[in-house]
């Protein structure tokens, strides 16, 4: 065996790097010192990230089960920069009494489920995906129990761990059909031995199977059950994790095995399975978000309906529609990320989690009130924002195959929007205008905070403005031109 | 008489349906643990099948079944560690009893 191809995985292995020196250093330093195992962890991390940037490699290994382009380095280097900022801001909350003796755990499952979602990214067979898709839930299934303390963890894992089992059943399910239609489970050999434009029953079901079990880690709408009972019951460090990372690295996963796969039955097969998601997803998560009282389940469904236009640039399914899809992750993560640092800062001082009990905020927090307006008008899609941005870029990129069914979609996304900007504006209004007996007193959050929520709102408002990082990600996609083959 | 493929095909998906009717219906974990572990084994039954019977030549399906088991068996660890926890807080396990959160 050559094992030279592992170099063609440099990402993988600086991770595995990350992950060692973590786990080595939770091991074998004295107890006096795990203290500073979360800014060491968030250090390391960073000169990682920070490295990976000179780490971009160009090829396959294993003969085509692992590719690396461009693009999937694009992609791995936009989930770095979601950690980083989770970790530099649940430092303060592993270091917490309850959390102190076990946030070694903490930051080793985190790692491996990043390690999980690269391999997701990268893997062109399946068995790789799938292996790559249970070490990045699995981890998760863990942490989302990690509060020994709460009933509410345990519920939530249960119900997490339940549907997750129930839902990679069916996916492999459905490629149990795949291989049986073509005998390989390359993803190049399938899409060569599947007939152009054939839509016999076993495909139909093997494809709508394959959905079902990438969408539950989207959580889109049939199977999004889950979504708001983990959030709600997952410690918040775990609950941002789980609302942006593995949700970005899902999308670019969905869309590779959908473009690669399965591109030669686009318009007879799943074209029509996800316009029918999307306008359930957009529209319901939206719809239930309006009812929520609690500021994670609101979270939780706001992010159901994000996941909706994420999969806009998938249903497009042109190199715009990538490039639009990496750039909505990105301005995702810092928006989201953004609104959970401020949930969190609150929870950490006074562990009050409704939005009444927002209300008045801005006469003793005036900082956090202002970063919650941006994350909150960002993710809305107000104009100066990043929100904004991604939100046009990601219809346009629809707008491109031109046909009149897709200008229908997008009008209903854009319906949507408005509604979306109700519910987003009564957390704004909460905290600015309403007043209240009991109001949360002023407070000074950890620095560890402050730096990942001011990094958040700097992303929030330059990022849209910097129209270079667009124009870069357009050309990342275009130097994979062979992606989209199959559909021209 | 000859075996054919569908003399395993259709146990196997039979196996499956079993599978979700009792991860729907079953009001205990481990019972319903028990549904998935019949879900997952009736894939990899599926499998090793295709692989035997249309593609002899290769190994594949053969390999990805030994992965499933080895994934399978995870899983099972993990639910079964938290069913466990949710044991310790409640003292049931009745899934009824998992309704703090709803909606």
């Amino acid at each position: 065996m050559d094992y030279s191809q592992f170099l063609m995985m440099p990402q993988e292995l600086g991770l595995l790097a990350v992950f060692l020196l973590v786990f080595l250093f939770d091991t074998f330093m004295p107890k006096k010192s795990l203290g500073a195992l979360p800014v060491f962890t968030s250090v390391i991390f960073g000169a990682f990230a920070i490295a990976n940037y000179f780490m971009l490699m160009r090829g396959t290994a294993f003969s085509g089960m692992f590719e690396s382009t461009a693009s999937t380095f694009v992609m791995k280097s936009i989930l770095n920069v979601g950690m980083l900022i989770v970790l530099v801001q649940s430092i303060k909350w592993s270091n917490s009494e309850f959390v102190a003796v076990r946030r070694g755990e903490f930051y080793e499952l985190l790692l491996t489920t990043l390690f999980g979602m690269y391999l997701m990214i990268s893997a062109r067979h399946f068995l790789l995906f799938v292996i790559g898709l249970e070490t990045a839930s699995l981890p998760l299934a863990a942490l989302v129990a990690f509060n020994k303390n709460r009933y509410e963890s345990h519920e939530a894992a249960a119900k997490y761990m339940f549907t997750a089992i129930f839902s990679s059943a069916i996916f492999m399910l459905g490629l149990s059909f795949v291989y049986g239609l073509t005998g390989s489970m390359y993803f190049a050999d399938i899409a060569s031995r599947l007939v152009g434009g054939s839509n016999t029953a076993l495909l139909i079901t093997a494809i709508a199977f394959v959905i079902a079990g990438v969408g539950f880690k989207l959580s889109l709408v049939p199977f999004h059950l889950w979504t708001a009972d983990v959030y709600q019951g997952a410690p918040t460090a775990v609950t941002s994790y789980l609302s942006v990372i593995s949700k970005g690295a899902a999308a670019y996963a969905f869309l590779v095995i959908l473009v690669q796969v399965f591109g030669t039955v686009y318009s007879v097969v799943w074209e029509w399975m996800l316009y029918a998601l999307i306008i359930l997803t957009i529209t319901l998560g939206n719809l239930f978000a309006i009812r929520q009282r609690n500021i994670k389940r609101f979270l939780a469904f706001s992010s159901i309906s994000q996941a909706g236009y994420i999969m806009l640039g998938v249903v497009a399914a042109n190199e715009l529609g990538l490039a639009s899809l990496m750039f909505y992750v990105l301005v995702y993560i810092v928006s989201n990320l953004a609104a959970f640092g401020v949930v969190s800062a609150i929870e950490n001082f006074s562990g009050k989690v409704s939005i009444d009990d927002y209300n008045g905020l801005y006469k003793t927090n005036p900082y956090l009130s202002f970063t919650m307006m941006l994350a909150m008008f960002s993710l809305a899609g107000i104009p100066p924002f990043a929100g904004f941005f991604s939100k046009f870029f990601i219809f346009v990129g629809a707008l491109e195959t031109g046909s009149v069914a897709i200008y229908v979609l997008v009008l209903i996304a854009l319906i949507n929007t408005i509604v979306s900007l109700f519910y987003y504006l009564l957390v704004v209004k909460a905290m600015f205008i309403r007043q209240d007996d009991c109001i949360i007193p002023t407070f000074r959050s950890a620095c560890s905070e402050r730096i990942a929520m001011i990094a958040c709102t700097l992303g929030i408002i330059f990022i849209g403005i910097a129209s270079c990082i667009y124009t870069f990600m357009v050309d990342v996609v275009n130097d994979n031109v062979m992606m989209f083959g199959l559909l021209k | 008489m000859e075996i054919t493929m569908m003399m395993y095909l259709i146990p196997s998906l039979i196996m499956f349906g079993c599978g979700v009717y009792g991860f729907i219906t079953r009001k205990n974990m481990i019972a319903i643990l028990i549904s998935l572990e019949l879900m997952l084994n009736s894939v990899d039954i599926n499998f090793t099948v295709f692989n035997r019977f249309l593609f002899p030549g290769q190994m594949e399906g053969m390999f990805f079944t030994l992965f499933a088991i080895g994934i399978a068996a995870a899983e099972t660890a993990l639910a079964i560690a938290i069913v466990i926890n949710v044991f310790r807080a409640v003292n049931k396990v009745d899934i009824r009893e998992l309704t703090k959160m709803k909606f």
